[in-house]
């Protein structure tokens, strides 16, 4: 079991170092470089930047040297907690992003629980009632949420809400609340604008496993061992619940890899869709006006974030598969 | 689905069937079987249809495309009157345009007086069909010589007067060829490294897995947003047609090479392939000779299941303004138009692009679904 986590762990130094080589590329690949885009910004505002400047601004930030000299003072600054400095904000990157972070993991988070608060009972029915109504039905929902990209969604959503009830549904906070300093009104408040974008960024991923959990515990529900448990007796919710269940429920936590990734850049497209304070609005403003420092840091985090996810759903799988813990170490 | 599990079993089972079946081609079987699955049948219909509008969007569209006119900006769609005076005369009432007083906005009244018949394959704009031949007939058409306010619009007008039925087919023919050239660059991708992975193995296997599962980990669309701004403002439409092309294919090869790869690994132990080996066959005549024809089917149903996630990522591309930019036209590009919710309060016809999207999308998710049922030899 602990070398499982081992494996899983190093896989995913691996990726965050991969994500984090992406992420300069996104930084460096653009014509020009900081201090250039710099002197433009200047120029903007009427001031001039000289020669010398820009040549003491360049050995500043070591932007002479090769790429890998580079990439390797910029993980020497992370690693310092210093994630550069955002130009079109003239502050440190760490200060822009602050809670929106934060905002962005609860978004996605809440996001996850409702997916699975959705597709358990919802998938548990559709097997144990198959070919029903609401078997259907839920098949139908499920289809339509797949096809129908989470931005559309939105957008459908945001329109229906404008023309029939005259309410604005984006956003996470109520305008008074928005600038406030956090307090029980405002938690409260949160929570009361979640819904709408958890379920729209949610949708896809539920319909997907509702249709695993259908199939899963179609397959268990055929086995012998039901028949023993319902000929021994056993109330029928217990029988069900008890056994199969359990084992269908694997996939749920296996696929979080798959799920957290595609939520999170779900979330980044929804919330500029309906206005919501998180990472994305602010890393397509920062990818239109080249202010590369404040887009990398952000791919890197958002990176980061899923990894981590995906990591702890790996260490929950352990544990509720035993299974994978007595495979060969 | 039920259809897709009665799908399987062959109808009849007299002699003269059942030898029918015994010397027919995998291709045959496949075919029969899908044939069965009436959704995919269905699908099959609409895509192709879809695919009709790529070379035909010229003949298909009314006016020029791109050609704006502010007197005519937001009218709404036109409805089609198909009978006049107890006769088939399809046509379409005027609209009439003036500024509300308080809110100067043009707001457009239909006017029964005036009607304007839809003329079939009428003349208009010039155009070359498949590049090559010129011509400017078109499906439908208004007669020409009549002055700028007698137009029909289907589905209206965008903000800058332009014609969105035309507009949607152009898009059409972007966002569908993006999608097919995505997926065909990701499938070499697929094939050649999914395919290593699984007749090679050992190392190599674990290498190339490894990377797989962490280009699947990571949160694509920031990636693609990172990568889709990086273009140069000043490339050609053509270029950043390419380039975003390459950019979405570029991760999105990852599940074709996991689906290729199970496959190398279930036939690599295969009699057939073992004895081909035996006699002395080239590896690459193996691969290819042996082993690709008979998982061809199962790579066809994969490719169809990819395209729906291509069609969506250059149409969120395009919409966050990083993908194709005007005066491309896609349906990402249309759905700019739509990002504003006051806006589209009072146009609501500018959210009409979606539907192709989300219509395209079950369409080819559906045939999918089929394909993969009528390739696998041993499902019910």
């Amino acid at each position: 079991m602990l070398a499982y986590i081992g494996r899983r762990a190093l896989l995913a130094v691996f990726t965050v170092w991969a994500i984090s080589m992406l992420a300069f590329a996104i930084i460096q690949l653009p014509p020009g470089d900081y201090v250039t885009s710099y002197i433009a910004q200047m120029a903007s505002m009427g001031s001039v930047v000289t020669d010398e400047e820009a040549q003491n601004l360049r050995i500043q930030y070591g932007l002479g040297q090769p790429i890998y000299v580079q990439y390797w003072k910029w993980m020497k600054q992370i690693g310092d907690g210093n994630f550069g400095f955002s130009m079109e904000w003239r502050r440190p990157v760490t200060e822009v992003i602050g809670e929106r972070l934060w905002l962005t993991v609860v978004v996605a988070v809440s996001a996850l629980l409702l997916t699975w608060v959705l597709a358990l009972p919802i998938g548990i029915y559709s097997a144990v009632r198959q070919y029903s109504i609401g078997d259907y039905t839920a098949t139908f929902v499920g289809f339509i949420g797949l096809a129908v990209p989470n931005f559309l969604l939105a957008l459908v959503l945001l329109y229906l809400g404008f023309t029939m009830f005259n309410a604005h549904i984006g956003g996470l906070f109520s305008p008074e609340l928005q600038d406030a300093p956090w307090s029980w009104a405002r938690v409260w408040d949160l929570l009361k604008h979640l819904p709408i974008p958890a379920l729209i960024l949610g949708l896809a991923g539920t319909a997907q496993q509702i249709r695993i959990m259908r199939a899963n515990l179609l397959d268990e529900l055929g086995k012998p061992y039901v028949v023993t448990a319902r000929s021994k007796g056993l109330p029928e919710t217990r029988v069900i619940v008890k056994y199969p269940v359990r084992m269908a429920l694997n996939p749920f936590a296996s696929t979080i890899g798959y799920t957290l990734p595609y939520i999170v850049s779900g979330s980044i497209i929804v919330s500029l869709v309906l206005g919501l304070p998180t990472v994305g609005p602010l890393l397509l403003r920062a990818l239109i006006s080249q202010d590369m420092f404040l887009a990398g840091t952000i791919v890197l985090l958002l990176g980061i974030m899923t990894v981590i996810g995906t990591l702890i759903s790996d260490i929950v799988l352990v544990w509720i598969d035993p299974r994978i813990r007595l495979e060969d170490t | 689905m039920a259809v897709a599990a009665d799908a399987g079993a062959l109808p009849s089972t007299s002699t003269a069937d059942r030898q029918r079946i015994f010397v027919a081609s995998q291709w045959q079987l496949t075919w029969w079987r899908f044939r069965k699955h009436r959704v995919a049948v269905a699908s099959a219909i609409v895509v192709a249809g879809f695919y009709l509008v790529v070379p035909g969007a010229d003949f298909l569209a009314c006016s020029d495309p791109s050609a704006s006119e502010a007197q005519r900006s937001l009218m709404p769609p036109q409805l089609i009157h198909w009978f006049d005076e107890g006769r088939l005369r399809p046509h379409v009432y005027g609209l009439k345009g003036a500024r509300d007083p308080k809110t100067f906005k043009r707001v457009y009244q239909p006017d029964p007086s005036q009607k304007i018949p839809i003329r079939f394959f009428a003349q208009g704009f010039e155009y070359r069909f498949l590049g090559l031949f010129p011509m400017s007939r078109h499906l439908i058409g208004v007669d020409p010589g009549r002055d700028a306010s007698t137009t029909i619009f289907l589905l209206g007008t965008d903000v800058q007067g332009r014609d969105l039925w035309s507009r949607l087919m152009y898009g059409t023919r972007i966002s569908l060829t993006i999608g097919l050239l995505g997926v065909t660059m990701s499938l070499v991708l697929g094939v050649v490294l999914g395919g290593l992975s699984g007749f090679y193995g050992g190392i190599l296997d674990t290498v190339i897995q490894r990377i797989i599962e962490i280009l699947r980990s990571i949160p694509t669309i920031p990636l693609w947003m990172g990568l889709a701004a990086a273009l140069p403002r000043d490339w050609t439409i053509l270029q950043v047609y390419f380039a975003i092309t390459i950019i979405i294919s570029l991760l999105g090869w990852t599940e074709l090479a996991r689906v290729i790869r199970g496959r190398f690994l279930a036939l690599r132990e295969e009699d057939f392939v073992v004895s081909a080996r035996l006699v002395g066959c080239s590896r690459m005549r193996t691969i290819f000779v042996h082993m690709v024809p008979s998982f061809m089917s199962h790579i066809i149903a994969a490719t169809t299941l990819a395209l729906p996630a291509m069609i969506i990522s250059e149409t969120a591309l395009s919409f966050l303004g990083l993908g194709l930019r005007p005066p491309a036209i896609s349906w990402g590009v249309l759905l700019q138009q739509a990002q504003n919710v006051q806006t589209v309060a009072i146009s609501p016809w500018l959210m009409l692009p979606a539907v192709p999207v989300i219509v395209a999308v079950m369409a080819f998710n559906f045939l999918g679904d089929g394909l993969r049922d009528a390739a696998d030899p041993y499902g019910r």
